[in-house]
Order: C-alpha cells, then structure tokens, then sequence
C-alpha cells in the first residue's frame, strides 16, 4: 500500500508527530554546534524529551517513562552537576571550537548511521501500518523480557557491568598512583 | 463528552485543589509549628491568621521582580515554572477518592490513571531537579551554584531510594497504576487489620525519609542553609518569581504526602456509611485524613530535628537507606515468589 503526500498531511497524528519532531532534531543539531556546553547538555535534553514522546506516542508508555527517568532524570542530571562542580562558564565557550578536522568525519558518521538505520527501519517494516494508540500494557512487557527475550537482556546487564568496571578502574587509576 | 474537555476539567480541578491546599498547608505549618514552640504564630489576618497565606501570596504578587545583570535569561525565567509544572503534575496521577458515578457513567476521581502511575511519578521528581539546576546556574552567581549543586546531588541520592523503596510495592500489588495498588488494599486482613501496604514496613519508612530529601524538608534542608549558603538556589529570586518556587515546595510536600498516603496507607480505603448520596465523600474524607496526617508529620519533624551534616546525609542515602532497600527487595520478591510458585524444591 501506497501512502500519498495529501493522506500523509490528512492524519492528525503525522501533524503530531512532526510537531515533536521537528524540535527534537533541532535540538540534536544545537547539542552538536552549541556554543555554551551547559546550552548544549540542556538541547540534548530537549532532544531525549522528544525521544520519550514519540514513544509515547507509539504506546510505549513504559519505555517513554523509562527513557524520561533514566537518561533525563539521572545520567543528564549527572552530566550537569559534573559541569557545575568543576567549571559552569555563562556565555561562550572558546574551548567549544568545533574544529573542521572533528566536523567531518562526524557528519559523514551520522550519515552513514541515519542511514544504516533508515535502512534497517524501512526493511523490517515496508509499509506497514502501526497501530499506534493502544498502549502496551507493561507486565506484557515484562512477562516477554522475562521469558522469550531473558538472555538478551542479562546479556545487556553485562554490558552495563563491564562498563561500571571500566570506570571504576578508570576512576582508580591515579589513586593507586599516587599511594605508591 | 469529548475526552479532551473531560482531561481539561481533571487538569483544572487538580490546579484549584492544590491552590487551596497549599493556602492552608502554609497556614497549618506556620500555626504548628509555633504552637510547638510556645509561640502564637501568624493571628492577625482573618480569624486565627488562616488568611495570612493569602495576603503573603497577594504581597509577594505585586513586589517587583528583580532579575540580577549576570543571569542567563531564559533559564532564570524557565526555572520557577518547570518547579511548579513538575509539582503539580505529579498530582495528576494521584486517586483522591473512589470512582463515583454520574448519570450512569462511572468516573475515576484522578486526574489521570496511567498504566505506568508510580513510574510517571518517579520520572517527574526526577525532572524537578531541573529547576534547581537551572535556577542555580542560570543565577550566574555563588551561593545559587553551590546550593543548586548540593541540592540536585542529594535529590538524585535520595530519589535512588525512593525508586528502590517502591519496588516492593510494584511487586506486592503487580501493577505499577497507583489506582491499582489502592484497589489491592481495600478489605481487611484476618478480619480486623486494614489491608495496607504498610506491611512493608522498611519500604516505607525508607520512602518517608527520602520524602524529606526529596522535598528538601529539614532535617533534609541543607539546600537553603542559610547560615552558609543565604537561600540556596533561589538566592537572586524575588517576588513572583520566588513565590512559584515557595508554591513548587509546598505542593511537593503535599505530593509525597499523598504518596505515601495512596501507597502504604491505603488511599481512600476505609469505612463508609450513611446513606447513598453521602457514601462518595467518605473515600475522599478518608484519602485526605490520611494525606494531611503525614503532613502534620512532616511539620513536627521540621520542628524537632536539627540539620543533618551535608557528609551524613550523603553517606546516609547511599551507605544505609540504598543497601537497605536492595536487601528488602531481594527478601519480599522470595516471599512473593514462595507465595506464587510454591518452595523451590517442593
């Protein structure tokens, strides 16, 4: 099936979709060229606030929520205090100089993964049409991550574990250093 | 009625409602607390002062805003606003009384049931932290900083345990929609003890204290230690700008103490009588009985607990009230799990 622009325009929830897009990638753009790093961990939140909401609007209440809590409420919160107890400049950061050598290769980096997923995405669905407004109960949601998808995500616990570690040892490392 | 009517009336109901509780939750506060400490308190506006929230309000309304050169507009302005929104929509999710019904239809008194309740909860006093954030950097000046940086490091300490104390109750009623969790303890347990989920005393308690935290609530209030840091975060704030924040801080008391009201003390759940027409009033009457006893709570604590140590407090969260949470996880979901699928090896 077929899907023409005027039947695109039609559905209110496209209008809808676009009204959160839209800011949500320009918010990430800014995240990348802001001046100001504390203006550019704040546009990364607005782009993570309208990830959480296209979720929501996809029924995903618990993944939206969860997205909110976790990379919104604590790991931002943790970038901006990190920003706060060491330096929190007002106004332009000259360090901030997004260097051309840098600029390159990430442009053709988030090329090639927008369209390694665009593809991905395209693939697996074609042009079926989602149902969007039925939200997934959550304990559906964990009876499946609990049973059919259980190694999948202890496996990804691990990743997670190997990252703790990674910074702990990380953090370690100067402390021993300095003991010797 | 189209849905989006009946979600503005919701949404403006829950407004009206927690204007006029923080009018007399200020009120209430001032009156106890000086009653606790031999004083009169507030007893010139209106009979026993219950006006002086109001004329405090209407005075803060008209003083002149001030706005320091060095602040970063946008975010001092954003600041108090994102204070109150994250409060007052915190609310949204909270039954304030069993459905009742209208020709007909039967209508939940919450603003929103949501299938994720307690993790839109969570998610939200996250957000809050956003405020301070902003109010503190944007300030662009020392003690605001400071302030700001210590209250958003104890706030996501404590919301840590917050989170983690609500797991046993996810797990004890299996649903995260608060309205759930109340509808679970409605009855009696052996016939005499209400079916509360007070049973899990330690998540309790635990939820409690990091309430405090949460809320910046002495013996938690480091935050506006005015001996060290003038007003915390909201130091260059004046006027209505500064009593947004004032609001912001009282409806979250409000909030935690509905919580724990709705959570462990079972929400509207209680005796009704008397005759058809009256039983609907007596859920709410119940539910805020309840919410304003932990109020009261909250108010004897400030007036008998001195501050805690900024080191104390952190080592607090993380060292007892978090390891104390997970080891009570662990044990209610065995219990839960023996209940459900039987001993192990049986």
């Amino acid at each position: 099936m077929t899907v023409s622009l005027a039947d695109w325009f039609r559905e209110a929830a496209n209008w809808a979709f676009m009204i959160i897009a839209i800011p949500t990638l320009f918010a990430g753009w800014r995240t990348v060229t802001s001046n100001n790093i504390v203006r550019a961990v704040l546009y990364l939140v607005v782009s993570l606030a309208g990830t959480a909401a296209l979720f929501i609007m996809l029924g995903a209440e618990f993944v939206g929520w969860t997205v909110v809590l976790v990379y919104i409420g604590a790991v931002i919160i943790l970038f901006l205090i990190g920003i706060m107890i060491t330096r929190a400049p007002l106004g332009v950061d000259a360090d901030l100089s997004h260097a051309r050598n840098v600029r390159t290769p990430a442009a053709v980096l988030g090329v090639l993964l927008f369209a390694v997923i665009g593809y991905a995405v395209i693939d697996a669905f074609e042009n079926s049409m989602i149902e969007p407004f039925e939200p997934t109960a959550t304990a559906d949601l964990a009876n499946l991550l609990f049973s059919r998808w259980v190694i999948p995500f202890e496996v990804v616990s691990f990743v997670l574990l190997a990252a703790l570690i990674g910074g702990i040892a990380l953090a370690r490392k100067d402390d021993n250093g300095a003991q010797r | 009625m189209s849905i989006f009517i009946e979600a503005a009336i919701r949404a403006v109901f829950v407004f009206g409602f927690l204007l006029v509780t923080v009018i007399l939750l200020v009120w209430v506060e001032r009156k106890f607390v000086s009653d606790l400490q031999n004083r009169v308190g507030p007893d010139r506006a209106g009979p026993w002062g219950i006006l002086q929230t109001l004329a405090d309000g209407m005075k803060s309304f008209f003083k002149e805003s001030i706005r320091p050169t060095n602040v970063e507009v946008a975010l001092f302005v954003a600041a108090p606003i994102i204070a109150l929104m994250t409060a007052l929509l915190i609310f949204m999710v909270v039954p304030i009384g069993a459905p009742v019904e209208i020709n007909g239809t039967e209508y939940a008194l919450v603003g929103a049931d949501l299938n994720v309740g307690l993790l839109y909860v969570l998610a939200l006093s996250s957000m809050a932290v956003y405020a301070i954030v902003f109010a503190g950097w944007a300030s662009g000046s020392k003690y605001p900083l400071l302030g700001s940086v210590r209250a958003s490091a104890q706030m996501i300490s404590y919301e840590a345990a917050m989170g983690l104390s609500l797991v046993p109750v996810v797990l004890f009623a299996g649903s995260t929609s608060i309205t759930t969790i109340v509808e679970q303890q409605q009855g009696t347990f052996l016939g005499v003890f209400p079916a509360w989920n007070i049973v899990l005393l330690p998540s309790f308690v635990i939820f409690l204290i990091s309430g405090f935290a949460e809320t910046n609530r002495a013996p938690f209030d480091l935050v506006e230690a005015e001996q060290e840091i003038v007003g915390g975060y909201h130091t260059e704030y004046s006027g209505f700008q500064f009593a947004l924040f004032f609001l912001a801080e009282y409806i979250a008391v409000f909030n935690i103490s509905a919580l724990t009201a709705v959570l462990f003390l079972g929400g509207w759940s209680g005796p009704v009588f008397g005759p058809a027409w009256i039983a609907w009033v007596w859920p709410i009457g119940w539910f805020l009985l309840k919410t304003w006893a932990i109020v009261l709570f909250f108010v004897w604590v400030r007036a008998s607990l001195p501050r805690m140590r900024y080191d104390h407090l952190m080592s607090f969260g993380w060292k007892k009230l978090i390891p104390v949470s997970l080891a009570w996880i662990i044990l209610v979901a065995i219990a839960i799990g023996i209940r459900d699928f039987g001993l192990p090896w049986s």
